[in-house]
């Protein structure tokens, strides 16, 4: 019991920082904090979809940057054509995701294991090439987002802290909706597929489509980071999809702990923060960064969350 | 007529380089059953090594072999200090490994060799344009490539296939424990698979260095390409890999040719030189696509238990 309460306790801290942040923000006048956690809880919420189907469903999609660019072109595309408003372009950004992880997913998932991982980088990297051939919409140069989703005066998504309590409010959503489905008849087919799918068919579950519908809605979430993203950097380019983001991605969930609610966010917190605070230090921020990353792995099983889990017992 | 031969010899060219890529990366990946991302990473370390010992000796040739030896070493020393530790570990956990592996390296080259690309020119013999078939000249260089290539890609199938440490590699695929237990000094074996893996990389990434230019980063594509081509021909089969490779470079190669002339006898002209690019960048996934979805195992998967 000692043990969760340690990893608890820092979790409700971090959730505590991450609700208060504005306040500090404003009352050190630290303007730079804001907008840097800004597109650390819209990534959170790409890894929190991405440990959905990873960390719960133990489907390893090396392809989830692929959503942040459909969700983040849906915004910046329309915007262009003058559809200025929120309640069209999140939708749409929703949808597009969506539609896009069934037709992936559907042929994905015939395969399973070290191939799963490449069909899905495959598939993003064809989104990759598509985006860059889009004349129209800036092809490799990407797209910029003149301006930000009208949500007809309900949220100023230019106002930095309404913005940054829209995509908490999306990624708190996003993690209850999680945690919905994972205590949900749904979710435990799913997480029973992960450790014996033979069984779970046998016993009279149409393995594939419990696991697409998974796959979808873990796509969807990660759609409405990349609409946020869009937002927030102004801008949308092809480099979005590039797979060393879906590596990124998936860095944070590993590094805050596969599998748990909470770890994706923890991930996204420390990997994004580690990144700001070496690349303040030295130029050469990588150089630390990466055989970090190797040490985390070799000693650090089980992620942030894991290694919290054990400090409690230690 | 001279521009399909000519770029049938470059879609051939780039198939073979991708083979001492893909090779590496099955060999490690069938046996050790290792995902190395970092695959990508040794293979601009050959390109890096051979710019600089070629500019240190001033001959393209010794700088190639020191390179070679370089990313050789290199490639044990990666094994011994971090790699080893990560067999028998889940698969996403050599993807975390190794990923961290390719900001140190992106990193350290940033350090040591500066942000701007490097260039390998190539000795005078070399690039003499050579004829092959009557009033048909092809690059010499791209030629001396296509002959490395082949040169290598048959040692390694009579190494493989024939020789004794061949055998106790492929027998190391199949049943680790029980090659230990034959008294088989296994950790050695896999080092020097290891080893013999980045050597394959870096020698791909030293050829390919004076037609492109040396820079940070430039492994990441050509690693997914690697990795599309041992999946297509089914993972630890080296035979697959073999004619995996070729196949891709061919159709990537043509396809980036003659894809923009294809399209526009159907779309008009600016929406035909706007969606070659994309499409053609696109055929090499769409095939893997498609020959995952009717076999997942690969064309040519390894017989394996």
């Amino acid at each position: 019991m000692k043990s969760l309460s340690v990893s608890k306790a820092v979790t409700a801290l971090m959730l505590a920082g991450l609700v208060l942040l504005p306040l500090y923000s404003s009352l050190s006048g630290n303007v730079f904090i804001l907008t840097l956690f800004t597109r650390i809880v819209i990534l959170a919420l790409a890894a929190a979809s991405l440990n959905l189907i990873m960390g719960f469903g133990g489907m390893m999609s090396f392809g989830h940057a692929a959503y942040l660019g459909i969700g983040g072109y849906a915004v910046g595309m329309l915007a262009q054509e003058g559809v200025g408003s929120g309640f069209i372009q999140f939708p749409v950004a929703l949808a597009a995701s969506a539609i896009y992880a069934l037709v992936i997913g559907a042929l994905s998932l015939r395969t399973r294991g070290v191939y799963f991982i490449m069909i899905t980088l495959a598939f993003a990297q064809m989104a990759y090439y598509v985006a860059s051939g889009l004349a129209r919409y800036g092809g490799d140069d990407g797209l910029t987002v003149y301006k930000r989703s009208d949500f007809s005066g309900l949220i100023n998504l230019s106002d930095r802290t309404q913005f940054y309590y829209l995509c908490l409010a999306c990624l708190f959503g996003v993690i209850f909706l999680i945690w919905r489905i994972v205590n949900s008849r749904f979710g435990l087919v799913v997480q029973g597929l992960r450790s014996n799918e033979q069984r779970m068919q046998a016993i009279g579950f149409p393995a594939k489509r419990y696991q697409l519908v998974c796959f979808v809605i873990s796509g969807t979430m990660c759609g409405l980071a990349g609409a946020l993203l869009a937002n927030n950097t102004d801008f949308v380019s092809p480099a979005v999809m590039y797979w060393t983001r879906s590596g990124d991605l998936m860095v944070m969930v590993i590094l805050g702990g596969m599998g748990t609610l909470f770890g994706p966010i923890m991930g996204a917190v420390v990997f994004l923060l580690l990144e700001e605070f070496l690349s303040q230090i030295t130029e050469y921020w990588a150089l630390i960064m990466g055989p970090l990353l190797l040490l985390i792995v070799l000693f650090g099983r089980g992620g942030i969350m894991g290694m919290l889990g054990r400090a409690g017992r230690g | 007529m001279l521009l399909v031969v000519e770029q049938f010899l470059n879609g051939l060219q780039f198939g073979l380089l991708l083979f001492l890529l893909a090779a590496g990366l099955t060999l490690v990946f069938g046996i050790m059953d290792l995902v190395n991302l970092a695959h990508g990473s040794l293979y601009m370390m050959g390109a890096y090594f051979a710019a600089t010992f070629a500019a240190w000796t001033g001959s393209f040739l010794l700088g190639a072999l020191m390179a070679l030896g370089a990313t050789l070493v290199l490639g044990i020393v990666l094994e011994v200090t971090a790699l080893r530790h990560l067999y028998g570990r889940d698969h996403l956990d050599h993807v975390l490994a190794t990923f961290g592996l390719i900001l140190f390296f992106n990193e350290a080259v940033r350090l040591i060799w500066g942000p701007a690309g490097l260039a390998l020119p190539l000795p005078a013999w070399l690039t003499v344009p050579v004829p092959i078939l009557p009033g048909i000249h092809y690059p010499a260089y791209r030629l001396a490539i296509i002959a490395v290539a082949l040169l290598v890609a048959l040692l390694l199938y009579l190494g493989v296939m024939r020789t004794r440490i061949g055998m106790l590699i492929r027998a190391g695929a199949s049943n680790r424990e029980m090659i230990g237990a034959l008294g088989i000094n296994i950790k050695l074996l896999y080092t020097l698979v290891f080893g013999l893996g980045a050597a394959l990389a870096g020698l791909a990434g030293l050829m390919q260095a004076p037609i492109l230019t040396v820079q940070i980063g430039m492994g990441e594509n050509i690693l997914i390409l690697a990795f599309v081509i041992i999946v297509i021909g089914g993972i630890g089969s080296i035979r697959g890999a073999f004619l995996a490779a070729i196949f891709v470079g061919m159709i990537d190669t043509l396809g980036r040719a003659f894809l923009p002339n294809l399209l526009r006898q159907v779309l008009s002209g600016a929406a035909a030189s706007t969606a070659a690019p994309a499409l053609s960048s696109m055929l090499i996934y769409l095939l893997m696509a498609i020959v995952l979805v009717v076999r997942p195992e690969g064309l040519f998967p390894a017989n394996r238990r």
